[in-house]
């Protein structure tokens, strides 16, 4: 695939992931901050965002899985990820989020379990696409092109 | 300190802003880090909010502003935001993804200069360098006013300073435009860098605290004077006024206590759960919102001493509750308790204790336990105080002209400050004498304003009285201060360090004034020494004059208003007064 070709595609899928309402403005902010001084600015955040929030999700999955559910630390660490998927732009995760803190409030199990099944299927979602637009990005750059710096237009 | 900062800093304000964040959450941290590197800021990040306060006390003047999360899982953002206002005075910035009113609300009440939501975007990082030029000309405008206060002309540039700060002059004039001019020597090294010039406040931290009593012991309690305490302490960058102005917070908080003790003993437990009181958060709110625009620094402080305040615990609630049912039923006695003590000698011995608790509560790091033991005390002393200022009044009311509401604040600031001091004080008192004060004063100030109206014109008019008084032991510093400091600075100190230092760097503006209280005064004081140490009152020797004693409480009203060596605001005095005005 030529140069001119992988960078339409790139933008095409970008545009699906905002489209879809997977990737917020703040990821943009993020494709922004990133400069000469840090080419890798972005890679870097999005990996720190997941690997801290696989640990949330594990320790969230712990927590209901007591005999007796202590529903403020579920909550605690539901907050934790909400802010952390806001700092990244996955929209759709901080939106189970907001949903899995009404179930905590409810103190429903049952609840809080569907909840969580929502937060990781959302969460895993991202983690693919920007799995692949990092690839695609990479494949432009190795192919001696310049991902284009990103734009709101729609 | 500044010296050791690259001149960028100096040159192009806003660049080289030097700021902390503090947050749990690493992709929150990077992020932020890349954004205001963008913005030409020196950026620090900080994990843990611990990690945060360890830095920012090594470093006293290493930053100019700190942003943190609200919600971290070693402190809360709100605690460690109290920290950093009180301890370090500089403006701090909240953020969460939580942006319901309440949230933002209860930052505000802390002392937060700016909340910001997450996802905090560019733009909104690249205009905090407002809140530290804010809080930078707030400094100046205060020493400025605070001058005005004085009458001194601020002409001559340079010409007394000996060296850094340190003046030992025997006229208040010299030594105030000293302090002025070491402020300015500071101004000028950072010319345009209004991040990094020196606060001109002095934070009375433990261990000068304990510098400071020592001396005082040394001398002799009775014998004491601003400037002997000061070359015996031997800090360089002290000034005559600071200690001055310590001293009659020391004198002040002493004879509180005292008169504490002594209101106790009179007083049953009448429990008046008043609204004010029961709802510190509501009264205190309503204090805020009152104090609020014109300081931010005062409004921060005050809102935040009087959350503390409140926050304390219950016992401290139902204390106030009881102060005031106390206040409205036993002014009588109060009078009368107050006047049997008043006339009372004080003894070195009572100071002596004094001296040894505060210097058993400097070394204590645990404000929390300040906090809790002030509290508990501080409603008693508050009580005590209320009554007996109300009691002059009502006295002196025909006999008194119009006050100035400025006379009113006071009175209500009187209030409060006792009670608070009052109780364990001791550590506490060389922290912060105003901050208490202020938080209380902020309850008062609701309670009282129907109340005290007409109080004030006689609370006025015993300043009046007195002031000529007043202003001639104010030269000497001797008579007058012991009264009055010992009697103010008690209900600060003992909430806690921390709490302390807000305190006062806002009381001092009203310790200065001195106004005498007349009997009222006297009376409280002797009673809290009394009480507290039942000993006699040792702020009384002091005292050439009883009329001093009784001055002492409406000193502490004048204090508010009228002029002060402490380096106080004006400004925060003005917000009292309009908050009596709106209340």
């Amino acid at each position: 695939m030529e140069l001119g070709q992988m960078q339409g595609r790139l933008a095409e899928f970008t545009k699906s992931l905002y489209m879809e309402g997977i990737l917020d403005a703040q990821f943009l902010q993020l494709q922004q901050l990133q400069d000469e001084s840090n080419p890798d600015f972005v890679v870097e955040v999005v990996s720190l965002f997941f690997e801290d929030s696989e640990k949330l999700l594990n320790d969230i999955a712990r927590a209901l899985d007591q005999q007796s559910v202590d529903f403020k630390r579920v909550d605690a660490h539901v907050h934790q990820l909400k802010g952390s998927s806001a700092s990244v732009g996955a929209q759709r995760v901080k939106n189970a989020c907001v949903a899995f803190r009404n179930c905590c409030e409810e103190q429903n199990v049952e609840g809080c379990l569907r909840c969580l099944q929502q937060v990781k299927q959302e969460h895993y979602l991202v983690k693919n696409k920007l799995e692949t637009l990092f690839r695609l990005e990479q494949q432009i750059v190795a192919a001696g092109g310049s991902v284009p710096m990103a734009e709101m237009t729609f | 300190m500044e010296n050791g900062f690259p001149s960028t800093r100096n040159d192009s304000f806003p660049a080289g802003l030097r700021v902390l964040v503090v947050d749990d959450d690493p992709t929150w941290l990077k992020i932020l880090e890349k954004m205001l590197k963008k913005c030409s800021y020196e950026v620090t990040t900080c994990g843990l909010a611990r990690d945060a306060l360890n830095l920012l006390r090594e470093r006293k003047d290493g930053y100019d502003i700190v942003i943190s999360d609200v919600n971290m899982p070693d402190m809360d953002g709100f605690k460690l935001l109290e920290h950093v206002g009180l301890e370090m005075d500089l403006p701090v910035i909240m953020m969460s993804v939580d942006g319901e009113t309440s949230r933002v609300m209860k930052g505000v009440q802390h002392g937060a200069c700016d909340y910001l939501l997450k996802p905090i975007r560019m733009k909104e990082l690249r205009n905090i360098w407002q809140h530290v030029f804010r809080k930078k000309i707030h400094e100046i405008r205060d020493i400025e006013g605070h001058e005005s206060f004085e009458g001194i002309q601020i002409s001559r540039n340079g010409s007394d300073l000996s060296d850094d700060g340190h003046m030992f002059c025997g006229e208040d004039m010299t030594s105030i435009k000293k302090r002025k001019d070491f402020d300015n020597k500071y101004d000028e090294k950072d010319l345009g860098d209004h991040s990094s010039s020196k606060k001109h406040r002095v934070v009375w931290s433990v261990d000068l605290h304990q510098k400071f009593v020592k001396a005082v012991n040394q001398i002799g309690f009775d014998k004491v004077g601003p400037k002997k305490i000061l070359d015996l302490m031997n800090v360089p960058w002290l000034t005559r006024e600071n200690v001055a102005s310590h001293l009659q917070k020391y004198r002040l908080y002493l004879s509180r206590l005292q008169k504490e003790s002594d209101l106790k003993a009179s007083f049953g437990g009448i429990k008046h759960p008043d609204m004010h009181l029961k709802d510190p958060a509501g009264s205190f709110g309503l204090q805020s919102s009152i104090n609020t625009n014109q300081n931010d620094v005062a409004n921060g402080r005050f809102q935040f001493s009087a959350h503390k305040l409140f926050g304390q615990d219950v016992n401290v609630k139902i204390q106030e509750g009881d102060l005031k049912g106390i206040f409205s039923e036993h002014m009588p006695d109060t009078k009368k308790t107050l006047n049997a003590d008043n006339p009372d000698p004080q003894e070195t011995s009572s100071h002596m204790s004094f001296d040894h608790s505060f210097a058993t509560l400097g070394s204590e790091v645990n404000y929390e336990a300040f906090d809790c033991h002030i509290w508990n005390e501080a409603p008693k002393i508050e009580l005590k105080r209320e009554h007996k200022p109300l009691l002059q009044l009502e006295d002196g009311f025909s006999q008194l002209p119009p006050c100035a509401p400025e006379h009113h604040v006071k009175t209500d600031k009187l209030h409060p400050v006792p009670s608070v001091t009052s109780g364990l004080s001791l550590t506490a008192r060389d922290v912060s004498g105003p901050i208490k004060n202020e938080p209380l004063y902020a309850e008062y100030q609701g309670n009282r304003v129907s109340h005290v109206s007409p109080k004030k014109c006689a609370i006025e008019s015993f300043p009046i009285q007195s002031k000529g008084h007043m202003v001639v032991n104010h030269q000497s510093y001797e008579p007058v201060s012991t009264a009055i400091s010992s009697m103010k600075p008690q209900g600060f100190n003992l909430s806690c360090l921390t709490d302390f230092d807000y305190c006062q760097r806002n009381l001092k503006a009203s310790d200065s004034t001195l106004a005498p209280f007349n009997e009222t005064a006297c009376l409280l004081q002797g009673d809290f020494h009394n009480k507290y140490f039942g000993l006699p009152n040792i702020e009384f020797t002091d005292c050439n004059d009883p009329s001093f004693i009784a001055e002492i409480p409406v000193h502490w009203y004048d204090t508010l208003t009228s002029d002060y060596e402490c380096p106080l605001d004006p400004t925060e005095y003005s917000i009292f007064d309009q908050g009596l005005f709106i209340a």
